[in-house]
């Protein structure tokens, strides 16, 4: 299983672990899986049509990631907000 | 005592007060967090605060104390096959049904609880509406940002989307039809006008002791209705400018409305450098200018469409208004003589009163 990293508020709505070893074979199918095991993080990273959100930035072993890339049970994946606002 | 529920581009302030005499923040929520809207539920007391993160989008939440725990609201959610995600929450409305409360959102989206804000389904019918793929978000998107509802009657209802024009039911969101004859879209050329649903309301506000007058503030116009928004009325004569965004009413008379003019569409500051809310009381025959005590020199303000309110009616009027500038003015005599409530807030988004 890989290893998805989330921070706060995540990590609070994640049982408030920050480390999660989640089934999956692409990004999206993680998130989903991380969701299921999770309910209280449905919605923050995926939005309601399962798309990760616009400003939510996803690395896969220190690379950026999307919905579609592949990953296996040794894969690393952090989930991040991206650096913006003001 | 006079609470104010803030909504900022960092947090929700709580702020309470005695009208004569100082406020103070007492609670803060969601720090950090662009709130865009708070509300009060008067039934059940209940808050309701909506919050649009950059990064995880809009949340709902309620709580019993504004200090205490907040919960998720769930329900708040476009359909799956949508193009795209619900953006934001705009404005939150107590209805007249038991439990029920009304959210307004992007892409102008109507919500209804019927728990007091625990649970929200959105309304398919103005969802899947035939002239949808015709409407065209404003500035600020393709907001739903006023909810009105008629006094003591579920099945009645106005809406105000920006920019697409007025929508009225009759039988509680089962259908909708458009109430926009009079509305001119002065930023469209004159013959793309006529049948135009390009139509950007700003604001929406029903007189409560005559529900069938209505006033608005539109993208460059003030307008009042006396058929229950099936035809408008130009009232802006007499204004420095018709271009604003907020208007508040004086619940015990119906021929009032107040407005706080902004210099144009293309220059969002209050004219002059000075900040004056206008005030009228003979339905928009004529307007008077309410600035005693507000800043009146080097003062380029602006009030966003949730960002003034009132709390009590007639010659007990409050009213209280919050710019992007962090400042908060407040009366406790209907516009007769103004104080700073607050000056040091991060830039506001809505104010609610609640006394």
């Amino acid at each position: 299983m890989a290893l998805v990293r989330v921070r706060n508020p995540l990590r609070s709505l994640a049982g408030g672990r920050s480390e999660h070893r989640v089934e999956g074979a692409t990004v999206v199918e993680l998130l989903g899986e991380l969701e299921r095991l999770h309910p209280p993080v449905a919605g923050w990273v995926l939005d309601e049509r399962g798309r990760i959100r616009r400003h939510i930035n996803v690395f896969v072993n220190g690379e950026r990631g999307g919905e579609a890339t592949a990953v296996d049970a040794e894969d690393r994946i952090d989930v991040l907000p991206a650096i913006s606002g003001g | 005592m006079t609470e104010l529920l803030v909504g900022t581009k960092k947090g929700l302030f709580v702020l309470e007060g005695r009208p004569d005499g100082e406020f103070a923040i007492t609670a803060r929520a969601f720090p950090g967090e662009p709130v865009d809207y708070a509300m009060r539920d008067p039934r059940s007391g209940r808050v309701i605060a909506s919050m649009t993160s950059p990064f995880y989008g809009p949340k709902l939440w309620h709580a019993e104390d504004p200090a205490g725990e907040w919960t998720q609201a769930e329900g708040l959610v476009l359909p799956a096959d949508a193009d795209g995600a619900l953006e934001r929450i705009w404005v939150i409305v107590a209805g007249e049904a038991d439990g029920s409360l009304y959210a307004g959102g992007d892409p102008g989206v109507l919500f209804e609880s019927g728990d007091g804000g625990a649970t929200w389904e959105l309304n398919s019918a103005l969802w899947e509406h035939p002239t949808r793929p015709s409407w065209e978000p404003g500035g600020g998107g393709l907001c739903l940002h006023s909810i009105v509802p008629w006094p003591e009657d579920p099945d009645r209802l106005a809406l105000g989307i920006s920019a697409a024009g007025v929508w009225l039911t009759d039988d509680r969101g089962r259908t909708w039809r458009q109430g926009n004859d009079g509305l001119v879209a002065r930023y469209l050329p004159e013959e793309a006008r006529e049948g135009s649903t390009s139509l950007c309301v700003h604001r929406l506000r029903r007189a409560p002791t005559r529900p069938e007058r209505m006033f608005m503030q539109f993208h460059g116009g003030v307008y009042r209705s006396d058929d229950a928004g099936e035809t408008w009325t130009d009232i802006g004569d007499g204004l420095p400018s018709d271009f604003a965004f907020p208007l508040v009413l004086d619940p015990a008379d119906p021929d009032s409305a107040y407005v706080i003019p902004l210099r144009a569409d293309m220059d969002r500051v209050t004219p002059d450098g000075a900040v004056r809310v206008y005030e009228t009381r003979d339905a928009g025959a004529s307007w008077r200018a309410r600035g005693d005590g507000l800043p009146q020199r080097e003062a380029y303000l602006t009030v966003l469409r949730h960002a003034f309110d009132h709390a009590g009616e007639g010659a007990a009027l409050e009213l209280y208004f919050g710019a992007t500038s962090g400042e908060i003015f407040g009366s406790t005599n209907a516009g007769e003589r103004w104080f700073t409530v607050a000056g040091r807030l991060p830039p506001i988004y809505s104010v609610t009163a609640v006394r």
